[in-house]
Formats: structure tokens, C-alpha cells, sequence
């Protein structure tokens, strides 16, 4: 039973683990995914090549990429403001639908409104929406101590079908009654759209700045504030959280609100930025919340990490949809992203633990 | 057991013990806390292999690699925490890991067994009962039965009264006598002086990892066990305090508090209890006889079902750790690493623990780092801790590190009231000496302290009084100077001064 190498707990964690093990994460995926390449008869570096052609290469490829990078970076940063405190929140894809509706109902609603007040409008409904549909797990998971992982994922379904009754079977103030055959939302009007801003020829969202924005406070929350001190006392250690008078089950919903909203607002910016009407099927069908959950875990639950790696995983999906066809079958891009999240959640064991040989002395404590 | 000698990092848990245990008897196992008791029993079932000495059956030396080999060899063990599969019934319990030639179990011949073993010894358990449905003295009845199906010769029970009641206990004394009648042997553990009187032929006392000595119950009494047990020829010298105890100016009291443990038992029973300024008041007793509900009620960790404390006369909200912070108390806990720090984080971060809510922490809710910095590089250096800076996290401290940092944060919180839990438990003599002389100072300074603590030795060094805490109860009250160590032994086992002449 006795196998030459063990794994030994680290006692430190030098800093180039925080960029060196996501990096040799995402070549250990890119290799697998080579082999998988390989093996259905494609040459991986060519098809390496024209991802980063299409995703990265030309200002217009990455103006692209960077609309594929918004909802991720959202939903990202969502992830991570729930997984900080131990607190993994599944149901960003149900929170961002929550979100498209609230925005959706700003957005129709004070349509006579100046383009300033459409828009904080629509980012305040999108994140009270989200928010408060996450919260539903909270005070769930405060008071019941029911599982966040299975009330998240389950929330995501019952949005779904409330999203499509919304649409398809109802006349809700969302649908718009002119839509014979074929239902759909009722249009925004052009003075609610959210306009890009453009640095050179590159365009980007306003939702991305918005996620830019939004990744920088979360980071001062946390890195910061008292409130960012409490949750990490929390999920560090819940008895010396209680031996200091914290209140956990408080901080489980309002930090589940807050995931909830930031996926909410990712869920706004999609309204405003790109479909400007309430979409149900289409939002559906991206799985943004899922692919937010690869981002956290790839950015190491590190808020300004979040948008590097939203950008990266878009211009993997931007590449994709860019490059569908015979030989570039659409099930890559996916396949590769499950690839990332499965080689970063096992990269982060070396985090904690190094590989050493057996009969090796441990590294002394400091004295 | 010849000679045993188990060293962990850090510390040698038995040292050259000796041990034998006859057929046909019940022999006790006692000792205090990290005494040696469960080590012991670990070698003996094979858990642990020991660095030296050897293991006879028979007068034959074995070596068992695991506690399965242990048991088919005729050695089996009821651990304080039962290993029963909650959904199955008594009878699939018992024959769980059995080696089986046919795919099917079979239940109704087991069963058939089971009764006629439990009939034999006079244990009532229904074989086709599961175990959820099973009080907890009925699932260590189970344990009993599955150890004897196994053909058990030896049977070890660690500290098996701490979870049952007086009357449970009565008929498990009564099942043991009826196995060494037939001629087993069981080998009893307990730090509970009465029980291994009423229940054990012969007994040996373990104290600090050695063999003090094995007697026969017939010729000794519980005082001389408690004696062995907790050794009076160690040397004890009292700390000079500077400032005398004030007990009449009262700075904490506590009125006939009622609570429960974790699992809804009553843990303490109507607790009274002052301390006076510059008063160190120590609370002797053996782990789990309530002492530590009483800390976390006290600092407000858990709620009092009855009763009220009071800090400088004014009465304590129950169940509230912030405002038993701001009335003056403070509470080092047991548990340093995971309960008074967090160990993740760095010293910095854990000296602001109770003092992060409001200036000069912090300002508009936002931490002020510059300033929770240059605190902590003061409280390094001003309670000499050694660490390279103050973000490394508390996990690579030494021991002695560890709780410097602790006190500090508490010491410098300038508390009316300080709860102090095993203060020196796993610390170094150095380390030792450091961490009591801060308790005197803080006492001198007026604190009233609350020791709390399983050492004698650092009890009778430090206290100007003595409160024997049993069961949930405070059954002594005694002035440090007229106390001695068999008295106390003697009621922390739960014997009562009045009867010690018989």
C-alpha cells in the first residue's frame, strides 16, 4: 500500500501559486483537449491557432470577445462573493434570469425617462430582482439549514419556468402583445439601450465596465471593509466566528443577496447591452450562471482575477461561435471549458498540498 | 503489556508502562486526561504499534497490525463514540464486516446467536431494532453484544459511564461481573474513582504516561486512588501575587445558572458562583463535567436556560457575546487555534478579532490597515512574540506563540473579567511560566480570573480559591490555602469529603 510519493499539507502558500497553478491548469486543459482534438481526427495546434485568432487577434475579434466576456465576468463575480464564504451558490443562472426581468420591467416601464435614469433604473431592478431570489436560499439556509447547493439549483429551474410563462403562456407586461405565431418580449426602446464605449476601435459594453466596476468594490468589500473581515471569519473558522459575537446566519443572506444581485445585474447589462428586450429562450440557452461558477474557480474566488478570466473564457466562446462548421465542431468550446474547470479544481490541491517523496522531513513551524 | 513506550510529536504518551490484566477479572484503567489511558488501549487493539515494549496473550508476544487482527485474536474495544451504522438494525450492526463464503447474510442464524448471547448476559436488546430507534445505553449494549459475537476474550471499554446514567451504569456493572464470571476479562477506563471501586477487581493508575502502581480494589480506598492519580509528591510552588485578593469587591457574579451541551442534555445545574477583584478562583474537575458550558455561558457563546450573571453588579443579557464583551468579560477558550483565533488568518487580523467594530479599527465601516499594523508591531514586541511579521497566520506559530497572542488581545482589551481555559495545555515549560505570570500580573492589576483547568499542579500554583466543578455541579468551595490534593482528587471523582474515612 505504500506508494512513493504522498501529498503534504502546505504550511505556507508562496505567492506564484495564485497565477502559476491557473496557468498550468489551463495548459494541463489544453492538452486534454488536444487529446480529444487528436483523437476525432484534428490537428490541435491549428485549431489552437484559430481560436486565438478569432477570439483575440484584431481589435474587431476582441470587441466580440468582450461582449461573450460580460455575463461571465457578472456571474463570475457572483460565484466568488458566495464561494468566499463557503457559501456555493449554483443558482447564478437563475438569479441572471431574475435579473432580465427586473431590468426588462425597468426598461418598458420608464421608457419616457432620460437615458441616465432608464439605465440606473434598469441596473437597480436587475440586481433588487436577483438579489432577492437568492436570498430566498439564505434565509432558507439560515434558518432551516437546508443545502445551498441543491435550493440554488432547483430555484434555477423553477426561473426557467417562470421565465417561459412570463413569455409564452401568460400576457404578462412583458410580452408584447403585437407578436403573432412566435411570442416574444416586448422591444425596448432605443433611448434604454446601453451604448458602447469606444477607446480606439475597440468597443466595449458599458456592462463591462459596469462588471469592471462592480469587481473593483467587491474587492474593497472584502480586502477592506468590516464586512469583508466578518465573512472571512466566518468561513475560516464558524467557532471563533460565534466567540466573537459574528453573526453567521445574517451574514448568509446578505452575502447570498449580494451574489444573487451581481448575477441579476449580469442579467440587466444582458438586457440592456445586447438582446434589449426580455429573450426568454435565448438567455436560456447561453448558461451563463454555469460557465460563472469555471470563472470563480479559475480566478481563485479573486474578484479582479474574475474579469481577466471572463475575457479569457470569452474569446474561447466568441472563437467557438466564430469558427462553427464541420471542422470545428460546436461542442469544442464547451468541451474545453469543462476541461478548465476540471484541471483548475484539481490544480487547486497543489495550492494546499506539494507532492513530495516518502520519508522526507516536514518543513519546521517558526518558533 | 510490557514495557510500552508510543511517542507522538511533541510528547511521549506512554513511557515504559506496564500492564496486565488476569481472566476472570475486571480490571480499571485510571488516570487523568492525556494520562496515557487511550494510548494504551490503542496499542493493546492494535490501532497503534508501539515504539518499544511488547504485547503478550497467553504468554505469547503478538504484534497486531489492526484492530479486525486484534479481534479475531479474542480483543475487542466499545470506543466512548459508538461505530454503529444508524440506519441498520442491531443484528446487520453486528454482523457488519463479517466474512461471508455466500453472497446473502445471513440474517436468521445471526439473530438466533444474538439472542442466545444477550439472554446469557442478561443484555435486553431487540436484534431487528434499528439503531436510530436505541437510546445511547442501548447502543453501547449493542456494541458489548457485537464484540462478544466476534468471540471477544478481552473486552476494553473507554470511559463507557460518560454517556450513560446512573441506572444505565448500574446494568452495565451488572453484564460485566456475569463475562469475567465466565471467565473474559474487561479492561475498564475510567478517571471516575467510585465506579472503578464498585465495579473493578483490580485497578492500575497511569499518571503522565508511566505506571504509578496496580492494586486490588479490597485494600484500597478512593482517596488513596485519587492520591495516585492525580500524585501528590510533584512539587508546587505558589506564585507571589503583589496586589491581595479583594473577594468582597465583586467584579463577576454568577446566580444559579442552569444550561445545556450541544446535544440538549443539562450540562450544568444551578451554578453559583463570584469572583472579587484580583481574585483568581480555578475550577478543578475532569473534562465534560460541564466546565466548559459554563465559560461559553459566561462569555455569552451559550444561552443559560436559568439564571443571570452580573459584571460590576450590573446583570449580563444572556446569550450575548458583544455586550458580555462591552460589560468588561473576557474569555480565553480551550480551543485556541480554532475558537479564541482564527488560524488561517495573520496575527494582525486576529488581534483585531474583538476590536474591529469600532475606532481606531476601523472608521465608516472600513478597516484602517495602517493603523492595525503599527498596533499589532507594538503587541509583538511589548508580549515578545516571535514571528518574523505581523501578517504570517497563526497556524505557524509554536504553541506558546500561538496563545501569547491570545492574551495579548485579551489582556489588552482591559477586561473587569478574564474566562481562562487550560491556559498552558500543550505549551512548553517556558511557555508556561510566561502565560502564568501574565494571568498574576492581570490579576494584580484588579482582574478578577476564572481558571479553569485540569491541572492540579498549575491550580494549586495560581488560585486563591478552589471550586470543584462534578457533573454540572460545584460540590467544593475551598480556600486555595486549606485545600490539598486528595481532597480535591477526591471530589473531582465525585466522592464526598464527609465520607473519606471508610
Amino acid at each position: 500500500m505504500q506508494s512513493p510519493l504522498r501529498l503534504e499539507r502546505r504550511l505556507t502558500q508562496p505567492k506564484w501559486l495564485n497565477w502559476g497553478v491557473p496557468l498550468l491548469s489551463l495548459l494541463g486543459a489544453l492538452i486534454l483537449g488536444g487529446i480529444v482534438l487528436f483523437a476525432t481526427g484534428k490537428n490541435p495546434i491549428s485549431v489552437y491557432a484559430r481560436i486565438v485568432e478569432r477570439g483575440f487577434a484584431s481589435t474587431d475579434a476582441f470587441s466580440r470577445t468582450l461582449i461573450s466576456a460580460t455575463p461571465f465576468a457578472f456571474t463570475g463575480l457572483a460565484a466568488s462573493v458566495a464561494f468566499r464564504m463557503g457559501l456555493i451558490n449554483i443558482g447564478g443562472e437563475g438569479q441572471l434570469y431574475l435579473g432580465t426581468i427586473g431590468a426588462a420591467f425597468a426598461g418598458i416601464a420608464f421608457q419616457d425617462q432620460p437615458t441616465a435614469v432608464i439605465i440606473a433604473t434598469m441596473i437597480i431592478f436587475g440586481m433588487l430582482f436577483g438579489g432577492a431570489w437568492a436570498a430566498i436560499v439564505g434565509i432558507l439556509k439560515a434558518k432551516f439549514s437546508t443545502n445551498e447547493i441543491i435550493t440554488s439549483l432547483m430555484l434555477n429551474y423553477v426561473a426557467a419556468i417562470f421565465l417561459d410563462y412570463l413569455i409564452f403562456n401568460s400576457s404578462s407586461y412583458w410580452r408584447d402583445p403585437k407578436s403573432y405565431g412566435f411570442p416574444t418580449g416586448k422591444r425596448l426602446t432605443k433611448n434604454a439601450y446601453w451604448n458602447d464605449i469606444s477607446i480606439g476601435s475597440i468597443e466595449i459594453p458599458f456592462g463591462f465596465v459596469v462588471a469592471v466596476v462592480a469587481a473593483v468594490i467587491v474587492w474593497f468589500l472584502y480586502n477592506r471593509t468590516r464586512f469583508g473581515y466578518e465573512v472571512g471569519v466566518i468561513a475560516s473558522s464558524p467557532n471563533a466566528a460565534r466567540y466573537a459575537g459574528i453573526r453567521a446566519r445574517w451574514k448568509i443572506i446578505t452575502v447570498m443577496a449580494l451574489s444573487g444581485a451581481l448575477a441579476g445585474l449580469g442579467g440587466a447589462s444582458d438586457v440592456g447591452d445586447f438582446r434589449h428586450v426580455l429573450d426568454a429562450k435565448g438567455v436560456q440557452i447561453s448558461g451563463y450562471g454555469y460557465t460563472g461558477i469555471v470563472v470563480a474557480a479559475l480566478a481563485r474566488l479573486n474578484p479582479l482575477s474574475a474579469i481577466f478570466v471572463a475575457v479569457f473564457l470569452g474569446g474561447l466562446s466568441n472563437a467557438g461561435y466564430a469558427l462553427q462548421g464541420p471542422d470545428f465542431p460546436s461542442g469544442l468550446v464547451g468541451t474545453l471549458q469543462g476541461l478548465i474547470l476540471f484541471t483548475a479544481v484539481a490544480g487547486e490541491i497543489l495550492t494546499r498540498y506539494r507532492i513530495k517523496r516518502q520519508n522526507t522531513i516536514a518543513d519546521g513551524v517558526i518558533v | 503489556m510490557n514495557g510500552i513506550v508510543k511517542r507522538f510529536p511533541g510528547v511521549v504518551a506512554n513511557d515504559g508502562v506496564n500492564f496486565e490484566a488476569r481472566a476472570g477479572e475486571v480490571h480499571a484503567l485510571l488516570g487523568e486526561n492525556g494520562a496515557g489511558k487511550s494510548t494504551l488501549s490503542n496499542v493493546l487493539t492494535g490501532l497503534y504499534r508501539p515504539d518499544e515494549g511488547t504485547v503478550s496473550l497467553n504468554d505469547e508476544v503478538v504484534h497486531f497490525d489492526s484492530p479486525r487482527i486484534a479481534l479475531e485474536r479474542g480483543i475487542g474495544m466499545v470506543h466512548q463514540h459508538f461505530r454503529l451504522v444508524n440506519s441498520f438494525t442491531v443484528a446487520e450492526n453486528i454482523i457488519l464486516g463479517e466474512q461471508s463464503s455466500s453472497l446473502f447474510m445471513d440474517t436468521a442464524s445471526a439473530v438466533e446467536r444474538i439472542s442466545a448471547l444477550a439472554t446469557q448476559y442478561g443484555i435486553a436488546v431487540d436484534p431487528s431494532a434499528r439503531i436510530w430507534q436505541l437510546s445511547v445505553g442501548e447502543q453501547q449494549r449493542v456494541e458489548i453484544l457485537k464484540a462478544l459475537y466476534h468471540g471477544a476474550k478481552v473486552l476494553i471499554l473507554d470511559e463507557p459511564t460518560a454517556v450513560l446514567t446512573p441506572q444505565e451504569a448500574d446494568a452495565l456493572f451488572t453484564v460485566l461481573r456475569s463475562m469475567v464470571a465466565e471467565g473474559r476479562t474487561v479492561i475498564f477506563i475510567s478517571h471516575k474513582l467510585d465506579e472503578v471501586m464498585a465495579v473493578a477487581d483490580r485497578v492500575t493508575v497511569l499518571r503522565a504516561g508511566k505506571t504509578v502502581s496496580t492494586i486490588e480494589c479490597a485494600t484500597t480506598s478512593t482517596r488513596e486512588l485519587a492520591r495516585l492519580m492525580v500524585g501528590r509528591d510533584v512539587v508546587f510552588d505558589r506564585v507571589i501575587r503583589a496586589n491581595h485578593a479583594k473577594p468582597d469587591n465583586i467584579v463577576l457574579q454568577v446566580s444559579n445558572i442552569d444550561a445545556t451541551d450541544d446535544r440538549g442534555r443539562q450540562a450544568l445545574k444551578s451554578i453559583s458562583l463570584t469572583i472579587g477583584e484580583s481574585e483568581i478562583v480555578a475550577i478543578a474537575g475532569v473534562a465534560g463535567n460541564g466546565q466548559r458550558e459554563l465559560a461559553e455561558v459566561i462569555s455569552g457563546m451559550r444561552p443559560a436556560t436559568r439564571g443571570t450573571i452580573a459584571v460590576n453588579n450590573e446583570v449580563v443579557p444572556n446569550s450575548r457575546v458583544r455586550k458580555a464583551m462591552t460589560a468588561g468579560i473576557s474569555h480565553v477558550p480551550e480551543d485556541r487555534l480554532h475558537t479564541g483565533l482564527v488560524a488561517d488568518h495573520s496575527i494582525e487580523d486576529n488581534l483585531i478579532l474583538k476590536s474591529y467594530r469600532g475606532a481606531p479599527i476601523s472608521k465608516m465601516s472600513v478597516l484602517r490597515r495602517r493603523i492595525i499594523r503599527a498596533q499589532a508591531k507594538e503587541t509583538i514586541e511589548k508580549y515578545d512574540v516571535k514571528t518574523p511579521d505581523t501578517i504570517t497566520p497563526i497556524r505557524l506559530l509554536s504553541g506558546g506563540n500561538v496563545q501569547k497572542v491570545l492574551l495579548a488581545r485579551e489582556f489588552d482589551s482591559l477586561p473587569s473579567v478574564m474566562v481562562v481555559s487550560s491556559p498552558t495545555r500543550g505549551l512548553d515549560v517556558g511557555a508556561i511560566e510566561n502565560v502564568r505570570k501574565r494571568l498574576v500580573d492581570a490579576a494584580d492589576s484588579g482582574v478578577g480570573v476564572l481558571l479553569i483547568s485540569e491541572d492540579l499542579e498549575e491550580i494549586f500554583a495560581l488560585a486563591d480559591r478552589i471550586l470543584v466543578m462534578y457533573e454540572g455541579s460545584i460540590v467544593g468551595n475551598i480556600p486555595a490555602a486549606e485545600a490539598n490534593r486528595e481532597s480535591i482528587g477526591l471530589l473531582m471523582g465525585g466522592g464526598s469529603l464527609s465520607a473519606e474515612n471508610n
